[in-house]
């Protein structure tokens, strides 16, 4: 409990720094086996989606009629072609530039707009608070599927729309998620002694509130990427995403359907890459919520 | 007073953790209880007094926790006990107050409902049986009103109503110890004083005996026989209520008393202080635990291990400076 | 006559929590401060007593403002809080508050030097000074700042978080300093250090304590006066050494005499009051101690007390010392007779 008893004083004025919060964060999720290859799965996948395009095997917009829908293993195409005759394993590499981009971007939104007025709603409390959460209610009130279906359908198909439609669906989780960790912080004595000090809200909930809440938003939104990585999958399956011949996991999951009996193997390849992809996100996230929590 | 002991512990260590990382939360208790004694574990927070009452019923976790040593309880061997044969003991032989009886009532069941389903399992009578008895036991701790008490929730109670139904529900079983964590902390010094009164009161007529833990001295003092002072998992300090009050003799005991603002100081006059704080029980000291912040220690309280002293009949303390302890010190109180 | 003006005088001062209505309760208020009136010289310390439910502690969150009282108003040095003479920033720079749980005041992800440093740096003290008053601060409340500075709150104990709590208070120079429960959860030897600290400190920085506990040793130790209080009311008022001699009002008596005895030989042998403190929630009529007190009558049913003087210092609650009140244990006439 008392380590102090253990260290001599210092006969020099010098400030003693202690290792702040995020380096035991980082100490302890380095520790983490799990976590550690699921960092390790999205960093190869980061790296892919950066330079995938200058490492592919292949060209993989290069159709093929003769060369359709060949088994894994094949002679020069080391994961198979696809339905037009393009080499798979580069289309897998260059689709996580686009798949990433469709599970990250909405979410990143999603977080900025959704800590702002969660952060509000819950330091304000009161009847901005319920105007504020009951809207979001409304939202979550939707199937999120079904959300983000309706909003890109509304919108019209293309990838903007696609972002736009997401990013709406994720506001509401991450807002009250959001309204639920800064209402338990705020009614922490430290906020109080802020507040007695004739601090404005302001000031508090710049050095009091965001510290203390932005780390487990953080947490939940990046569960939330694989959530949107399907989604974005999903909608692009549905046409309404990204358009061909650009490839995505899920429009290539979409387009390889009509092969799922001569080749199974290959059509499920996107399937899978949206599978490793989506665990290891989550069991980032699961790492990072447990490397946070400091037990006294 | 030399009658058959009802508890005996001998070399108690509990350890929790293991590696660099263990505490050490007990390091050697040995503590006898009579029967119909009622002995107090005093202590400030981190000594020991919490974890070794709970030894007594076997409450820890079993794979976090390393138990060394013999606890014997109304001729029961407690930790070589079967799991059946312990849920049975449990009760029975010995049941436990807590500090905060919320946590320890179930709030989906009446307080009533509670305690007859405690009775009917142990005793295996019928449920008329039972409600008669949960009844009497109400009545027994002064709930007044009893009869609509009983159906009422836990949350329905009042402070002091909970912590009287808590103990009617540790004595359901006619259990022959009764260990009490901390009972009065949480209660209003008026309502303290009632449940304190009870205690003493129920131990004269059951002729329980009661381990009763607190870091409150004035509430030792009331329901008490014999004060254990524990510090960093040590008993080191045992005897007599009056002894313990009147004459301590390790320097802990006595500063803890010096240390108290209390009605015969003068306002502004400054309190005796412990300078420091207590050992880190992942690394203790070598020798006395207390010697860091004693101001009596020599080298030599500084190494090997302190023998319990004998100091008169049913009065000892763990401190090599006993010849001098009973003199007053100038330096231990600064003014 | 400037010492005759009260440094901080609370008038009327009531508090009603709203009750949303739930199955088998019908909606009401808590009545968590009713009407309290006192008042704070220079220099001195006023203890707060009472049980929980009482009002103590919301006495003082509304004396910090935190919550906004539903009537009644503070006055220091003879402004009106939150009024034009003295905005509510400026009170607060004169008035500080420490917290019962050291561990929950620190906000966990600040060192302790940052945690000291905001409240000068609120009140447009630049971060270089606001930190080297911070340091200064440290080193008078025991922690030295080169070891200290520079950590987080879950590196220290109870104790030193509570003098981390105290060194912020002190931080704007308040002249006042609100201390809730303040040494409550510190082991005893902790606690008389704290003591002893909150005394040098208050002679230091000329400092007026409002101390509020539930120990009544702790605060027959530190406090010139005792105010005490029951159910969000006042019932007495008086110096420590009349209080502590002879409690006029029942509750205030039975209170006291609650204290566990710390002689072996003298046991409490009956509890003084019976029963728990009832619900603030529709607190009882007339007096609100009249359903535990030994002396209720008929009239204290009905028939709310004032708080009366009954000599220069001593103000009780009670019908008993009230003129002009057919109460039969009336100890007015005695009083009289005394004076």
């Amino acid at each position: 409990m008392n380590a102090s008893l253990s260290i001599p004083a210092a006969s020099v004025a010098a400030i003693e720094q202690s290792p702040g919060y995020w380096s035991g964060v980082f100490k302890r999720f380095l520790r983490d086996r799990v976590a550690m290859i699921a960092a390790v799965v999205v960093l190869v996948l980061v790296l892919l989606a950066l330079f995938g395009t200058y490492v592919t095997p292949a060209d993989p917009y290069q159709s093929s009629m003769l060369k359709r829908l060949k088994p894994i293993g094949t002679e020069g195409f080391l994961l198979g072609t696809d339905e037009l005759g393009r080499d798979m394993m580069s289309r897998l590499m260059v689709g996580a530039r686009l798949s990433l981009f469709m599970g990250i971007t909405p979410v990143l939104f999603a977080f900025l707009i959704g800590s702002v007025i969660g952060i509000i709603a819950g330091y304000t409390g009161g009847w901005l608070n319920t105007a504020i959460m009951r809207t979001v209610d409304v939202f979550y009130a939707f199937p999120s599927v079904l959300l983000a279906i309706a909003l890109s359908g509304a919108l019209g198909a293309g990838i903007g729309n696609a972002l736009i439609s997401l990013t709406l669906v994720f506001i509401p989780p991450i807002c009250r998620v959001a309204e639920s960790v800064t209402a338990q912080v705020r009614s922490r004595d430290y906020v109080e002694a802020a507040r007695a000090s004739g601090a404005n809200a302001f000031a508090i909930i710049k050095t009091h509130v965001l510290g203390n809440v932005l780390g487990p938003i953080f947490v939940y939104a990046t569960s939330l990427i694989a959530v949107s990585m399907i989604l974005a999958s999903g909608l692009s399956f549905l046409g309404l995403g990204v358009k061909p011949p650009e490839p995505e996991w899920g429009l290539m999951l979409n387009t390889l359907r009509t092969a799922i009996y001569t080749q199974p193997w290959i059509a499920a390849l996107p399937g899978l890459m949206i599978f490793i992809t989506s665990i290891s996100f989550n069991m980032l996230s699961d790492g990072l919520r447990s490397a946070m929590d400091v037990k006294q | 007073m030399s009658q058959d002991a009802i508890i005996e512990i001998k070399d108690l260590e509990v350890v929790f953790g293991s590696g660099s990382a263990a505490v050490r939360a007990v390091n050697g208790v040995t503590l006898r209880v009579e029967r119909g004694q009622t002995v107090a574990l005093i202590g400030e927070s981190g000594s020991g007094k919490s974890v070794t009452l709970r030894s007594l019923l076997r409450l820890h976790a079993p794979k976090k926790t390393t138990i060394k040593g013999n606890i014997r309880v109304a001729g029961h061997d407690v930790l070589s006990l079967s799991s059946s044969a312990l849920s049975n003991f449990r009760g029975e032989v010995c049941s436990m107050i807590f500090q905060e009886p919320l946590l320890a009532l179930d709030p989906v069941y009446s307080v009533g409902d509670q305690i007859v389903e405690s009775i009917q399992r142990h005793k295996g009578c019928s449920r008329a049986e039972a409600n008669k008895k949960a009844l009497e036991l109400f009545e027994r701790v002064k709930i007044p009103s009893p009869e609509r008490r009983l159906a009422a929730y836990p949350h329905e109670m009042s402070g002091g109503m909970r912590q009287r139904a808590m103990i009617a529900l540790a004595l359901a079983c006619d259990p022959q110890v009764l260990l009490a964590d901390e009972p009065t902390t949480a209660l209003d010094a008026t309502v303290q004083i009632q449940i304190l009164l009870l205690l003493r009161e129920l131990q004269k007529t059951l002729g329980l005996s009661i381990v009763f833990v607190t870091h409150d001295i004035g509430a030792a003092v009331e329901v008490a026989d014999r004060i254990a002072v524990m510090y960093a998992g040590q008993i080191v300090e045992e005897g007599d209520v009056r002894t313990i009050m009147r004459a301590p003799r390790h320097p802990y005991t006595k500063a803890l008393l010096q240390s108290r603002a209390h009605g015969s100081l003068d306002r502004g006059q400054r309190l005796a202080t412990i300078p420091g704080a207590p050992p880190d029980l992942a690394k203790l000291p070598p020798g006395c635990a207390f010697a860091p912040r004693c101001t009596y220690a020599q080298d030599e309280c500084r190494e090997g291990t302190i023998a319990l002293i004998s100091l008169g009949e049913s009065h000892s303390a763990r401190c090599r400076r006993t010849d001098v302890t009973h003199l007053p010190h100038t330096e231990s109180v600064e003014t | 006559m400037r010492a005759a003006t009260p440094l901080l005088d609370v008038r009327g001062l009531t508090k009603h929590f709203p009750l949303k209505a739930s199955p088998g309760n019908k909606s009401g208020v808590v009545r968590a401060v009713d009407d309290v009136n006192f008042s704070v010289m220079r220099g001195e310390t006023l203890g707060i007593v009472g049980e929980s439910g009482c009002g103590k502690s919301t006495t003082a969150r509304l004396l910090m403002h935190l919550i906004n009282p539903t009537a009644g108003e503070v006055i220091f040095e003879g402004k009106v809080v939150g009024s034009r003479d003295l905005p509510m920033k400026e009170f607060h720079r004169q008035v500080q508050m420490v917290f019962q749980d050291s561990y929950s005041s620190l906000n966990p992800r600040l060192t302790v030097e940052a945690s000291i440093a905001f409240g000068p740096q609120v009140h447009g003290v630049s971060e270089k000074e606001a930190v080297k008053r911070a340091r200064d601060l440290l080193a008078r409340v025991g922690l030295e700042p080169a070891r200290f500075a520079g950590r987080y709150p879950h590196e220290l104990s109870g104790g030193q978080r509570q003098r981390v709590n105290i060194a912020r208070a002190l931080a704007l120079e308040p002249r006042v300093v609100i201390l809730d429960e303040a040494v409550s959860a510190l082991d005893k030897s902790v606690e008389a250090q704290v003591l002893n600290l909150l005394l040098d400190l208050k002679q230091d920085f000329n400092l007026t304590y409002l101390f509020i506990s539930h120990d009544l040793n702790v605060v027959r130790y530190i406090s010139d006066r005792v105010m005490v209080m029951y159910l969000g009311q006042v019932v007495e008022m008086a110096s420590t050494d009349a209080i502590f001699a002879s409690a006029k009002h029942p509750y205030a008596d039975a209170l006291l005499s609650s204290m566990p005895s710390m002689d072996p030989d003298q046991r409490t042998e009956a509890p003084p009051i019976s029963g728990d403190p009832p619900n603030p929630i529709n607190p009882p009529s007339g007096c609100r101690f009249h359903t535990r007190c030994t002396f209720a009558e008929s009239v204290c049913s009905s028939r709310s007390p004032q708080l009366t003087s009954i000599d220069e210092t001593h103000r009780v609650a009670c019908l008993m010392y009230e003129a002009n009140v057919q109460h039969p244990r009336s100890r007015v006439n005695v009083l009289k007779v005394a004076a």
